[in-house]
Parts: structure tokens; C-alpha cells; sequence
């Protein structure tokens, strides 16, 4: 249990450290930025309790936001985040696996499981945050291309560390 | 009630949702004009000092070029110096000048945090109001505008730049000073702006300089771009033309703050006159 925290809280720091620093000075032909720190979000264990969820989602999306000076609009995005993957995982998810499967990641299970939870859960935050952000009808082809693309470049980024991190599972 | 209970139970990651949701809203709402920015920002203790630290280490790898705009602007001053000027009339008589008068000050001061990639662009600087700045004055930089402060904090201070939606600054063409205004440009393009509301018996053509007029808070004069391109689609009746900036925003490091002398008392008067209407 103390190890699952552990890993949790150097993910966290880690993922603002590389967002802040790293990843908000990259953009595509200015319209792809990467957001790869929802990533914490995603990857905490399935038997987080709500309230929990919930409030680190909150947390890492107020953080954010004091980075980048935009108070309120990555929390709000975040909140959706978290709601979107508790809907998801209850779809897709038997409650009898908990046991032998702690967390949701891309190791643990499998490659076509992960890409479809990553595509979901980011396409809703990039939406929610790109229309949150310009709050505008006028400009709305500009916004969900840089939405699609940014989608784009996040997964890819997430299937990557997936990958990078991959841990053979064992029986 | 038993019954409420186990119903909000049930339900609790949708009530859950909808309160966290509300309360990051309302932050959001609330807070996002700036005029009450909170301590969620950067200006406060962590996140402007590791904005500080980290552009410590940015500093280095541009040295080069900060060096070259600096030697520039050097250069450019030096031409200027009354050593630099032959001096073709004999009799020289030494007057003690009392015309003019010192209007703009400047307070120079570091970029610790930029961003040039989203819709609305701020950039925090390490000079607050301990430094004598205050909301409202202009910012410059050696090769042109870069905006204006929104929010002062005792050691740092935001600054609203050009490329923000809301950016809109008094602007006129070099050469018949005909007015117009200059704001970003709406692709998200760093490098772009439009020059607006120019008047139609303005004829301007392709590199043409574009400078700051004498009503906007800097000083007449200082450069923002070049003409680029003369028909853009906008609307309106006026001519409206696109602008390539002269400032690269994604490298700035040192800027100055303008401080108008005179600022107070203009405003005062406006006022005034506003209350007497």
C-alpha cells in the first residue's frame, strides 16, 4: 500500500515537472501541444475511492493552472477527467478483477484496452479544455483542430511512456 | 432520510463531480479577468521561484543572442550621443535648457516566465510594486512592444503581452502617421498581427513600417512590425492590413517597464471630465 502511494506522489511530481517545464514550451505548427500530465490521473489504482479521486484530480488541475496562469480552467477540465474515467472503468471493468489488477496501466492491461481508455479520457479533457479556454463559437474549426491534433500528440505520448515503463505481467 | 442517503450514496461520483466542477468554475469565472488574481498564479512564493530558478538555466543557452540584441541597441544608442555629431556650427553657445522635461522613466527587469502557444499569452517578470511599477504601465523591449502589466505583486509582476484576445494597442503607420489600431492576429501565429481601423486615404504599401502612436502608453514611435500583407479579410469599413512583429516573444529576457510621469495626471483629468459629463 505504501509503495502504491509512493509511486503515486514521484508520478505527480514528476508529470508537473515535465509539463511545466518541458512540454508547455512545445508546440506543433501551433496547434498541437501535448497536456501529458492528465496521465496521474489515469493511472491511479482502480480501488481510489471517489472522494479522493476527485480532489487529486482537483489538486493536479489547480497546480496547473497556477503555472499557467489560467485559474480554474485545467481543475474544471480535470474534475471532467475524473468523472469521464469513473464512467468508463465501471463500463469496461468487472469488480471482481481488483485483486490482480491495481492499476490501469498499459502492462497491466493490454495494448487495446489502454489505447481506448487513454483516446476517451483525453478526448473529453482536450475538448472540454480547448472550448473552456476560447469560450467562442466564431473560432470553432481553429479550436477542434488544435483539439484533434493536441488529442493526437497526447495518447501518442502516453502509448510511449506505456511502453517505456512496460513491465512483463506476472502469473 | 435513510433513503436520501443511500440514494446520494449510490450516486456520490456524480454528486461528487458536480461540486468539485462548480467550484473550479467558479474559480475559473471568477478569477480569470485578473482584476482580483488570487494567489494562483505565478507571481507567488513556489511557482515564481521555480520559474526564476529555471530560467536561471534557460539564460545560458541564449546568451548569444541576448549579447547581439544588446550590442545593437548599444550600437544604435551611441548613435545618438552628442559625441557622435560634427558639429558644423562655429559659434557654439551652451543653453541651459528648460524645455524639456523628463516624461518617461524606465525600470528594466528579467522574463522569468513566457508563453507564446496559447490563446491568451502572459508573461511574468521579476519587478513588482516594491520596484515602483503599477498596474497599467506599458512594457517594451530593445526591438519593439511587448504589452502591458495586469497584475503587480510586491516582487514580480504579469504582464498582459500582445499576443493576448484582449490585447489592443494605439498604433500608426511610420511614414503619414495615419492611426490604427494593432492587435494579434487570430491564427495563434507569433509572428503576426493586424493593423486596424486605418483610415481609407491611407496608402500604404508592403514593409512599411509600423510604430506606436502617441496615444497609447508607451512613447511615440517605438517600433511593433512591418506591413506584410495589404488585403486581409476582416470586415469593416476602414483599411485593415497584416503586420509582421517585430519581436520575437518566444525569446525575450529582458524588458523594460515604461513609467509615464505624467500618467496620473491624465487619467485624473479624464476622469474629471468623464464625472462632469
Amino acid at each position: 500500500m505504501n509503495r502504491v502511494i509512493l509511486i503515486n506522489f514521484l508520478r505527480f511530481i514528476s508529470l508537473i515537472f515535465l509539463q511545466v517545464f518541458l512540454l508547455k514550451n512545445i508546440t506543433l505548427y501551433n496547434l498541437s501541444t501535448p497536456y501529458l500530465y492528465i496521465m496521474f490521473i489515469l493511472l491511479l489504482p482502480f480501488e481510489t475511492p471517489n472522494l479522493l479521486l476527485f480532489a487529486l484530480s482537483f489538486l493536479m488541475g489547480i497546480i496547473i493552472d497556477a503555472f499557467y496562469d489560467t485559474p480554474g480552467l485545467h481543475a474544471a477540465s480535470c474534475v471532467l477527467l475524473a468523472f469521464v474515467r469513473i464512467l468508463f472503468i465501471s463500463v469496461t471493468v468487472q469488480k471482481d478483477g481488483f485483486d490482480n489488477e491495481p492499476e490501469p496501466t498499459l502492462s497491466v492491461m493490454g495494448t487495446r484496452w489502454f489505447f481506448t481508455y487513454a483516446l476517451i479520457l483525453t478526448l473529453a479533457h482536450h475538448f472540454f479544455l480547448f472550448n473552456l479556454e476560447v469560450f467562442r463559437l466564431s473560432e470553432i474549426p481553429f479550436t477542434l483542430s488544435r483539439f484533434v491534433l493536441s488529442s493526437i500528440f497526447t495518447v501518442f505520448l502516453m502509448l510511449l511512456s506505456g511502453f517505456l515503463f512496460y513491465r512483463k505481467r506476472k502469473r | 432520510m435513510r433513503n436520501l442517503w443511500i440514494f446520494i450514496n449510490k450516486y456520490n461520483a456524480f454528486f461528487l463531480f458536480i461540486i468539485f466542477e462548480i467550484s473550479s468554475l467558479v474559480i475559473y469565472i471568477k478569477y480569470n479577468s485578473f482584476q482580483k488574481a488570487s494567489f494562483i498564479n505565478s507571481t507567488n512564493k513556489i511557482t515564481g521561484g521555480l520559474y526564476a530558478q529555471v530560467n536561471e538555466l534557460y539564460g545560458y543557452l541564449s546568451l548569444r543572442e541576448t549579447n547581439d540584441s544588446l550590442a545593437k541597441e548599444n550600437a544604435r544608442l551611441r548613435t545618438q550621443l552628442k559625441a557622435s555629431f560634427y558639429v558644423d556650427s562655429v559659434n557654439k553657445k551652451q543653453v541651459k535648457d528648460t524645455i524639456y522635461k523628463q516624461q518617461y522613466t524606465y525600470i528594466e527587469a528579467k522574463v522569468i516566465n513566457n508563453s507564446t502557444n496559447r490563446s491568451n499569452n502572459y508573461i511574468t517578470i521579476d519587478r513588482g510594486s516594491l520596484q515602483g511599477i503599477g498596474k497599467g504601465m506599458g512594457v517594451i523591449c530593445s526591438s519593439g512592444i511587448v504589452g502591458k502589466v495586469v497584475f503587480v505583486g510586491p516582487h514580480m509582476s504579469i504582464v498582459q503581452s500582445l499576443l493576448h484576445k484582449d490585447s489592443r494597442f494605439s498604433a500608426m503607420l511610420a511614414k503619414n502617421h495615419e492611426i490604427g489600431y494593432i492587435e494579434w492576429a487570430d491564427d495563434l501565429d507569433p509572428h503576426k498581427g493586424y493593423l486596424k481601423d486605418v483610415s481609407n486615404n491611407a496608402q500604404p504599401h508592403l514593409g512599411e513600417e509600423v510604430v506606436t502612436s502617441e496615444f497609447s502608453l508607451f512613447p511615440a514611435g517605438i517600433p511593433i512590425g512591418k506591413v506584410s500583407n495589404l488585403h486581409i479579410k476582416t470586415g469593416g469599413y476602414a483599411l485593415n492590413m497584416e503586420v509582421k512583429l517585430a519581436v520575437d516573444y518566444g525569446k525575450l529576457q529582458y524588458v523594460d517597464v515604461v513609467v509615464n510621469k505624467f500618467a496620473e495626471e491624465q487619467a485624473g483629468l479624464e476622469a474629471q471630465q468623464k464625472k462632469n459629463e
